[in-house]
């Protein structure tokens, strides 16, 4: 009687099919309204992007399709049809049926969707068992199925516990269980988010051949508007619970119709863009923070076209051309939208004749672990870093971005013989150690603002903390230096009695620059500022950095995985794998080339998320514990020369001006990423 | 390689808190107030009596000889003479804990699953009314100290109702059910007190277990909800339990104390508690240390166990 509980499929229906799709959070005994109206449809074979900011309800809709909301999530109104079965009404074992074969689904941080304390091949051995594969095969389809995610030594990761797995491949071990059933609709939520740029192209690549080779409709659900540009035929923005605009991944980004859209776009960074050329625009104000309350256009409160209807009458979804719309009463003129900001770049720079640099880190290594298996965290790595210039830090995870930033700020010490000096003057390796004055020019922003400021204190509180403590302010002086720092970084002085949780991440950023900029820094180390922030806040946060920098002639140390972001903000630019400096120099020289071959794989890999086809980095980062013999990057390096490679490390020899590069290669043998033009 | 390690070295790590305890406990003994022969002998004992009984257990020797001698003796099994009953300290030790270890055991049996079993029901049905009942009764019955619902247990059901015997301690040469039956009563109070402890972290470590990615994969897989919960969730959902049932075992050998004397039975609890007043040194550190023993024995077991089922503790910090 199994037929009798398997959902009714239509070869030719959709495969997923949403209409006036309303969900709503019970919160606190009332309805908080998180969809609104959502209405798309995915075709047989389709891949559909579901874009927006966080907040805008994406993740939500993604798992509503999926039929598991939280307990206090209820979908109100509206349908969920796919393969042209009702997926709403489902329950028991129809509902299980329809998981089993229906619907698979990939999200961010594979580390978490994998049981810890199961093998990898029983976890997935899984799959075939609810699809009534017998015990006896089960394992053999593992395999294939592996090996079809391109992992050559299936055998040996099957029987791994997903700890011991890193993330790439888990992903792809994610991946290949969800298309093992070959599932009517795929849901990928964020899928290369929570991984490196390198490891991000080879999923995007893998996820695009098997999608064409399996013929899978998906639901790509992301923030990344490069992701979701490379990867999605048609795309949908959400705003606020709310699609404002849909239609031709390729027509949307590169004209697009609402003012919402418009504004994402110019949060970015283009390829290639600096501080010194532009401001970037951002999108002012917040999102709403209830629905129910919205009279007239969910935007409108941060449109600069807004005119009286906006505020009155809701837009329909008005067709702009084939197979395109766009939720806006004036989106002939959203190409026009103003500016936020004004697009001259700082320009009063206090600039100072320059005769040292601020901070100067000679001969740094770190080794960890004992003298039986240590591991090199930093060999020989040499930076300095000029009075109101920002250098930048690449590399992959692991290759010592953080260490290097925390040697700096004493936070863990170096290797003996190093030497860090402030201004000229040797600085003690530990911050215990370290004057207040050396610790007050020595400032840190971190990833993450949350973790960074403390929960129980108010802003103004983390904010005089180091004045008084650093620099001696008391009473009026305290209260006129919060004042001026508060207007510097813009940020208004009714917050100065809340705490971290009442402010959005991105203001919550801002209170934890202020913090770094309450003494008067000369050097700010930026350990990832914007990774964990919206491309609106982020554009906003990287403006105030350039400002600040502008006013006061600091200097940053600005560490990040985003190349557009390192590029847009750093003046130079340095290179780290496995601890060693590959390359430094100018920021102009080291991105437009030629530059060393681990670079022009990064900045392949970065372009990759937009296109496919380019320059690809092989395997993963080998351990720092067992680094290769030679050059340390031998053995993914796609322009290897021969057994020089193997046996000797090359020195970092300056080529052009002060632009440095490790390799065996002469300038002319190097080759140049190509940059893809916004 | 790095398993056998990290056993010697947490071998090692036990030793040195055993060690440390026995320090501990011996300056403990010197500070108690009282003249140890005066307290055997009597108020109106002569004064040269005393001096000379002093001398003959040996504590008018310096301090650091009388540590050393008691530890070394310790180490070779031989605890020393009570004081009170000029006898040798072990048997009375060993047999005091013996009867503990029975009525603990009898608890244990009684507390672990249902704790467990109430946690996981709580977990299941969360916010439920079944849900607040268990959380409300186990911490209710957490905060009612053991003298109490021990004294109305045996008003209830030894005195009104006569189901139960009033004491613990059964007849001479009774079978093993007739033991449990005169145990079970004493470890009710026992129960009514880590029932909540555990339960409570059971539900949480549920909690966290059904709210986890991995568990969503499992749903998603299209796994049936008892095949999500009997491989997915309690695994993971329990390991943390393990930790406090350990400390909690500890809990039970040492902090018998009331009910066992509450109930007249011959534990290591009412031996130490005897033993104190009586003064008698030998056989209170004996007593401490036998306990101290058997708690740190039981949390390095519980470590072991701990790794030994989570898979990413691997010993020795590699890959």
């Amino acid at each position: 009687m199994l037929d009798a509980l398997t959902p009714m499929q239509d070869a030719t229906a959709a495969a997923l099919d949403v209409r006036d799709l309303d969900i709503a959070y019970r919160v606190r005994r009332r309805d908080r309204q998180v969809i609104r109206g959502l209405s798309f449809r995915i075709g047989q074979g389709e891949t559909f992007g579901l874009v927006g900011e966080s907040g805008c309800g994406k993740s939500t809709v993604a798992l509503a399709v999926a039929r598991y909301l939280p307990d206090n999530g209820r979908v109100r109104t509206g349908s969920i049809h796919i393969g042209g079965a009702d997926a709403l009404s489902m329950q028991g074992e129809a509902l299980r049926q329809f998981r089993t074969r229906s619907i698979s689904m990939v999200y961010q941080d594979p580390g978490r969707a994998l049981n810890p304390s199961i093998r990898i091949g029983a976890q997935m051995a899984e799959v075939f068992e609810v699809a009534g594969v017998p015990a006896s095969e089960r394992m053999g389809k593992v395999e294939a199925i592996l090996n079809r995610v391109r992992i050559v030594d299936a055998g040996r990761v099957m029987g791994r516990y997903p700890h011991e797995l890193s993330g790439g491949m888990l992903q792809r071990v994610v991946i290949a269980m969800a298309l093992a059933v070959d599932p009517t609709l795929l849901i990928l939520d964020e899928p290369t988010t929570a991984l490196d740029a390198t490891v991000e192209a080879e999923v995007l690549d893998l996820i695009e051949t098997l999608r064409a080779e399996m013929g899978s409709s998906v639901l790509f659900i992301g923030h990344n508007l490069a992701v979701i540009r490379r990867m999605c035929a048609r795309v949908g923005v959400l705003y606020a619970g709310t699609l404002v605009e849909e239609g031709p991944t390729r027509e949307i980004f590169s004209q697009p119709r609402h003012p919402y859209t418009v504004g994402l776009l110019r949060c970015l960074p283009r390829p290639g863009l600096s501080k010194h050329q532009t401001r970037l625009d951002t999108i002012p104000g917040f999102l709403p923070t209830s629905l129910a309350d919205v009279k007239g256009c969910v935007f409108a409160p941060r449109c600069g076209l807004a005119q009286d209807i906006c505020r009155t009458t809701e837009p329909p979804l008005i067709p702009v051309s084939e197979g395109r719309v766009s939720r806006c009463h004036f989106h002939e003129q959203a190409p026009d939208l103003p500016r936020t900001t004004p697009p001259a770049p700082p320009t009063d720079r206090k600039k100072v004749p320059a005769f040292r640099p601020v901070i100067r880190a000679d001969n740094i290594s770190k080794t960890f672990g004992n003298a039986a298996a240590p591991v090199y965290a930093l060999r020989d790595v040499s930076v300095e870093i000029w009075p109101g210039e920002t250098l930048g830090l690449v590399g992959e995870s692991g290759s010592g971005k953080t260490t290097l930033a925390k040697l700096l700020m004493g936070l863990t010490p170096p290797d003996p013989n190093a030497i860090i000096e402030l201004n000229g003057q040797k600085l003690a390796h530990l911050a215990t150690a370290r004057q207040p004055a050396e610790l007050e020019a020595l400032q840190i922003v971190f990833q993450n603002p949350d973790a960074a400021l403390n929960r129980s204190q108010t802003i103004r509180g983390i904010i005089s903390r180091p004045m008084k403590k650093l620099g001696g302010y008391r009473g009026a002086a305290l209260a006129d230096k919060l004042r001026g720092l508060m207007s510097h970084i813009r940020l208004a002085e009714r917050y100065l009695p809340m705490r971290p949780r009442q402010l959005s991440g991105g203001l919550k950023q801002r209170v934890a620059i202020a913090r770094a900029f309450a003494g008067d820094p000369r050097i700010v180390v930026c350990d990832e500022p914007t990774s964990a922030l919206d491309v609106s806040v982020q554009a906003a946060i990287l403006n105030l950095l350039a400002d600040l920098q502008a006013e006061q002639g600091v200097s940053y140390l600005f560490v990040s995985h985003d190349l557009r972001v390192v590029r847009y903000i750093s003046d130079r630019i340095a290179v780290l794998y496995l601890g060693r400096l590959m390359e430094i120099g100018p920021a102009e020289a080291v991105f437009n080339g030629p530059h060393h071959p681990y670079t022009e794989s990064l900045m392949a890999a970065s372009a990759a998320e937009e296109a496919s086809g380019q320059l690809r980095l092989k395997g993963e980062i080998p351990s720092a514990m067992r680094p290769p013999s030679g050059c340390v990057f031998h053995t993914r390096c796609p322009r290897k020369i021969g057994t020089i490679c193997e046996t000797t490390e090359p020195e970092l020899v300056q080529r052009e001006g002060d632009h440095g590069i490790r390799c065996h290669l002469d300038l002319d043998q190097m080759g140049r990423a190509v940059t893809i033009e916004a | 390689m790095g398993l056998y390690r990290a056993i010697f070295y947490r071998l090692v790590l036990a030793v040195v808190t055993l060690l440390l305890l026995s320090i501990i406990v011996f300056a403990g003994c010197q500070i108690l107030p009282g003249d140890v022969g005066r307290a055997i002998l009597g108020p109106f004992a002569d004064a040269r009596a005393v001096a000379a009984l002093n001398h003959q257990l040996g504590i008018d020797r310096p301090l650091l000889v009388q540590y050393w001698s008691w530890i070394t003796g310790m180490v070779q099994g031989n605890m020393g003479m009570s004081y009170t009953y000029r006898e040798p300290v072990a048997p009375f030790v060993i047999q005091a804990m013996l009867n503990s270890m029975k009525l603990a055991a009898i608890a244990f049996v009684l507390v672990v699953p249902l704790g467990i079993l109430g946690g996981i029901v709580a977990a299941l049905k969360a916010n439920s009314w079944i849900d607040r009942t268990i959380v409300i009764a186990g911490l209710s019955a957490t905060v009612v100290p053991e003298f109490v619902s021990g004294i109305v247990f045996i008003m209830v059901f030894s005195i009104w109702l006569h189901i139960f015997p009033l004491t613990g301690t059964a007849p001479h040469h009774a079978g093993p059910v007739t033991q449990i039956y005169y145990l079970l009563m004493p470890s009710i109070p026992l129960f009514m007190i880590l029932f909540g402890y555990i339960a409570r972290m059971a539900r949480a470590g549920m909690i966290e277990a059904l709210n986890s990615d991995y568990t969503r994969t499992a749903v998603l897989k299209g796994l049936s909800r008892r095949q999500v919960i009997w491989r997915h969730v309690m695994r993971n959902a329990l390991l943390p339990t393990i930790t406090v049932i350990a400390t909690q075992c500890g809990y039970l050998i040492g902090g018998l104390v009331v009910v066992e004397t509450l109930f007249n039975y011959h534990g290591i609890g009412s031996l130490i508690f005897s033993a104190a007043k009586a003064k008698d040194f030998p056989m209170l550190a004996a007593g401490i240390l036998v306990i101290g023993t058997v708690y740190v024995s039981v949390n390095l077991i519980a470590d072991l166990l701990y790794s030994a089922l989570n898979p990413r503790i691997s010993f020795g910090g590699s890959r």
